[in-house]
């Protein structure tokens, strides 16, 4: 058994794993008990895996949990909370821009990493950065203007 | 402790040389669970018959109440559309209804949830019910007061007199208590112009917790106890299995043992990552098979498929004859349509308990109560002695994995004693689920000399209905087991049309077999259909030099599609157009029109597809979709345009290149890469005008939609190009090929 330690949220968090290789997916919904993150493929073909690593979008089923030992993970949980909702949650709330919804984590993760870098996207910027996260229901038409509505949520907030 | 093997079913010679691969019965070194986590409600016997108010209704001490619905939301919204129907109904505040989903110990039997028909007949018995509690709770008040029911009334759950005064709580009046009454199908239903919840987009519940990981779907679900397991699936579909052997499993911590039954293998672990690696550490060796057909020569081996039997769907005139008037011009087609797989983005899961006799599953099934038939017939139990609770899982449009998932996690308690989480991996749910038919069509149309249709003859080539082909339980299948089969209905549906040519023929000619178990995959049948129909309705506007929509108008004798196609028109600044003009340039574009009266009978939904062809690559772009959508009464027009929205985003993947690849043995198309699906950058723009009928039925939403966008799209690319696209997916090959015959 290998103890592993990281930043988990905010929080100190570890596991003890008897394969370091465990894709890091396991360890946070199996070991820390946490929903955000899904089991979409475990090929990093589809998203729905996704959290910040560094803050850096990852594909969590595809990275070995040993490879974020000491580092800093944060999960569509701690994105933001239901009292203090991130702007992109509140915009997927406000244009109901979810059907099964199971693809959301993954949408939510993938476009506040590229909000962090890019502050004023077009549409196609938008449909750029989650080109690689697959939606099955067709919520992609939504999914565009919620995050069109957090990225200028975000740019009135920063103003003074 | 020691690994276990449970199994029956294997040869003598077979069982020689599992011994010599280690493998022997052993006993299990897992305790039972203590007890159930969360989610076993221990709910008092309750009833489900379909003809009493207290299958749909309860309203309890503090006037909440709960809605049991049959109908589960599958990611569609019909759980807040239930409860608007409910609260409006019975004129409660819609945040005192909680609505509980397809539990076979408490929900009645509303049919599987598919068809669109969840609020057309599963949410009218809800208001049915509410209406018959509601009515009986106003004639007790006005018995007892001895006062005219008319000068009651209800509002936020209490009956008042009219002219103010002492007023009844359904609080006061019910409290807990069984209604005890028998659904009044005559029970007067509320005026819809005093509505104030149905037809409102009041926001869904589940989104907050979905949008912050709170959600828990069907895969985050777990109980006290509870092990994982992996079926290890044959090599080729049908394969026997030969031998197996774990020993390399046996040195993964946390490996319990294997299971096998038949053809049926799983291992199971104490963790999820150890069960997955246990699957793969297993070494099976199965029998050939080679049963597929060629996927090359897919159409020629449908044409060569036996016929059951042949029956005409839709007759008017004679067609025949009119086929061979003197100066007849006959116009032909044939059109195909692909298989197609459901690709949910988390594959299947389920949960499964065996105790003292009795089996709890927990499923994304959209069919509980047939879930619930299948199982006990398998593992030979009493129905009343198995339970099926539905729990929102991944998006599944139809049967996908779902209930096989179910019926392995079910095989697998029931064998071990374990509580067992089943979660499918990716090339499971791609290479096992259930798959769309292919669907093959030959259109012949006559034309006189004036430029009028005299004749219309459609046949189409698809998978027999019950009980020659049926969709079992995989576990049962392969465990070889008893099976309940279910069977895959109305796909003839829509091949019918609704135009008012003279002589119209339309036949299904029934096959005696398919490659894959054949699903409702949304919009089954219907959407190949209307493909095929659409598609020639334009090549016959085509062939007379009329406008598309000129030409459907000319041959609709229905004043609400009329309507529907002219408010489509103005939607979509529709312009006349009767030829594809000729176009220089790399990049081509056009528009597309198409119209169904779902089933002949219900929806109505008109679309225009605008589409880019790049002539160098072949590639179609769908920039825009604009849809005209009349389902009579809407219930929630937000969740009705997310639902249409939904199904043309899908519906163009299809379209455009969707095509599940296979070699004999099985399917190759097991994942992401091999059944691409359309991204971001690819998805069109959606623009709708929803028509809302209140006082009209309330009519299914969602399939409809789906069922007119393959064909707005050929016929886009036919206005952009000239080239009629006639099989689906229009892939850039075989645009690539179109454009070099136009």
């Amino acid at each position: 058994m290998k103890l592993i330690a990281f930043n988990l949220n905010g929080k100190p968090a570890s596991i003890s794993a008897d394969d370091p290789q465990m894709p890091l997916l396991y360890a946070l919904r199996d070991d820390l008990g946490l929903h955000g993150p899904r089991f979409g493929c475990g090929l990093g073909q589809c998203g729905a895996c996704t959290v910040h690593v560094d803050g850096q979008a990852v594909r969590s089923c595809s990275v070995p949990v040993s490879a974020v030992a000491g580092r800093k993970i944060v999960t569509l949980e701690g994105l933001g909370t239901p009292g203090r909702p991130h702007p992109l949650q509140r915009a997927f709330i406000a244009e109901q821009a979810v059907q099964c919804g199971y693809c959301i984590n993954g949408m939510i993760m993938q476009a506040a990493a590229f909000l962090q870098t890019t502050r004023n996207p077009t549409e196609e910027e938008i449909r750029a950065a989650l080109a690689e996260n697959l939606c099955r229901c067709g919520t992609h038409v939504r999914i565009v203007r919620a995050v069109k509505r957090a990225a200028e949520t975000m740019a009135r907030e920063r103003r003074p | 402790m020691t690994p276990f093997t449970s199994g029956r079913g294997l040869s003598e010679s077979r069982r020689a040389f599992l011994k010599t691969g280690g493998a022997l019965v052993v006993s299990f070194a897992v305790e039972p669970p203590a007890g159930v986590a969360a989610a076993a409600p221990s709910a008092p016997p309750k009833t489900v018959a379909t003809d009493q108010v207290d299958a749909f209704l309860a309203i309890d001490a503090r006037g909440l109440v709960t809605v049991y619905s049959g109908k589960v939301d599958l990611g569609t919204g019909v759980q807040i559309a239930m409860a608007q129907i409910a609260a409006e109904e019975l004129s409660v505040p819609l945040e005192r209804v909680t609505v509980i989903q397809g539990d076979t110990m408490l929900t009645p039997d509303q049919g599987v949830t598919f068809g669109s028909l969840s609020i057309q007949n599963g949410g009218m018995q809800i208001r049915q019910a509410a209406a018959t509690a509601r009515e009986a709770l106003l004639w007790q008040v006005a018995v007892d007061q001895g006062v005219a029911k008319e000068t009651l009334t209800v509002k936020d759950g209490v009956i008042v007199p009219r002219s103010g005064g002492r007023s009844w709580s359904y609080a006061q009046l019910v409290g807990g208590r069984n209604f005890q009454l028998k659904l009044d199908a005559r029970a007067p239903l509320k005026d819809p112009k005093d509505y104030t919840i149905v037809g409102t987009p009041v926001a869904r519940p589940d989104i907050p917790d979905k949008v912050s990981g709170r959600f828990t779907y069907m895969q985050d679900f777990k109980i006290n106890g509870m092990v994982h397991a992996r079926v290890i699936r044959p090599r080729a579909m049908k394969a026997a299995l030969l031998a197996w052997n774990d020993v390399e499993a046996r040195k993964i911590p946390g490996y319990l043992g294997i299971v096998y039954k038949g053809n049926f293998l799983a291992v199971l672990a104490r963790r999820e990552w150890a069960a997955i690696k246990a699957s793969r550490a297993v070494a099976t060796t199965w029998s050939d098979w080679q049963g597929l057909p060629d996927k090359t020569k897919l159409w020629e081996y449908v044409r060569s498929v036996k016929i059951n039997k042949d029956e005409d769907l839709q007759k008017v005139g004679n067609s025949a004859e009119a086929m061979k008037a003197p100066r007849a011009r006959i116009v032909s087609a044939s059109y195909d349509f692909a298989i197609h797989t459901h690709g949910s983005i988390g594959p299947s899961c389920a949960v499964a308990q065996y105790k003292d006799g009795k089996l709890t599953v927990w499923s994304a099934s959209q069919a509980t109560h047939l879930l619930r038939k299948q199982l006990s017939n398998m593992l030979d139990l009493r129905p009343e002695d198995v339970r099926c609770i539905y729990i929102e899982g991944s998006g599944c449009y139809g049967r996908n994995g779902h209930e096989d998932a179910a019926a392995d996690a079910a095989l697998l308690a029931k064998e071990t004693g374990l509580p067992v989480r089943v979660q499918w991996m990716r090339e499971d749910e791609h290479g096992w689920d259930p798959k769309g038919p292919p669907s093959l069509y030959d259109l012949r149309a006559a034309i006189d000399d004036k430029g009028g249709v005299t004749a219309w003859e459609s046949e189409v080539l698809i998978p027999d209905r019950p009980k020659e082909i049926a969709v079992p339980l995989l576990a049962a299948e392969l465990a070889g087991l008893l099976r309940e089969d279910a069977h895959p209905g109305n796909i003839q549906q829509s091949l019918a049309i609704p135009y008012t040519f003279p002589n119209i023929r339309a036949t299904a000619h029934w096959l005696a077999e398919t490659p894959f178990r054949p699903s409702w995959i949304r919009t089954p049948g219907r959407m190949q259909n209307t493909f095929a129909n659409e598609s020639f309705v334009d090549e016959l506007a085509a062939a007379v030099g009329a406008d598309p929509l000129e030409f459907r108008l000319r041959h609709l004798n229905d004043p609400r599609g009329a309507e529907l196609l002219q408010r489509l028109a103005r939607l979509s600044g529709w312009k006349p157009r009767s030829a594809p003009p000729r176009q220089s340039g790399d990049v081509m574009k056009g528009r597309g029109l198409s119209y169904v009266r779902y089933e002949l009978a219900r929806t109505y939904v008109g679309a225009v597809a605008d589409v880019e062809v790049d002539r160098r690559t072949g590639k179609v772009r769908v920039s825009q979709f604009y849809v005209a959508h009349d389902c009579g009464q809407i219930i929630n027009p937000d969740g009705l345009r997310n639902q249409i929205e939904g199904n043309v985003v899908q519906t163009t993947s299809r379209t455009l290149i969707e095509d599940l690849h296979f070699d004999r043995s099985r399917v190759t198309s097991l994942d992401w890469e091999t059944y691409p699906i359309l991204k971001f950058p690819d998805v069109p723009e959606v623009v709708i005008d929803l028509i809302d009928r209140p006082t009209e039925k309330p009519w299914g939403a969602g399939e409809p939609t789906s069922a007119v966008v393959p064909s707005a799209i050929a016929n886009a690319i036919f206005d952009a190009t000239g080239a009629r696209l006639r099989s689906v997916p229009f892939v850039p090959a075989k645009v690539l090929a179109a454009l070099e015959k136009a």
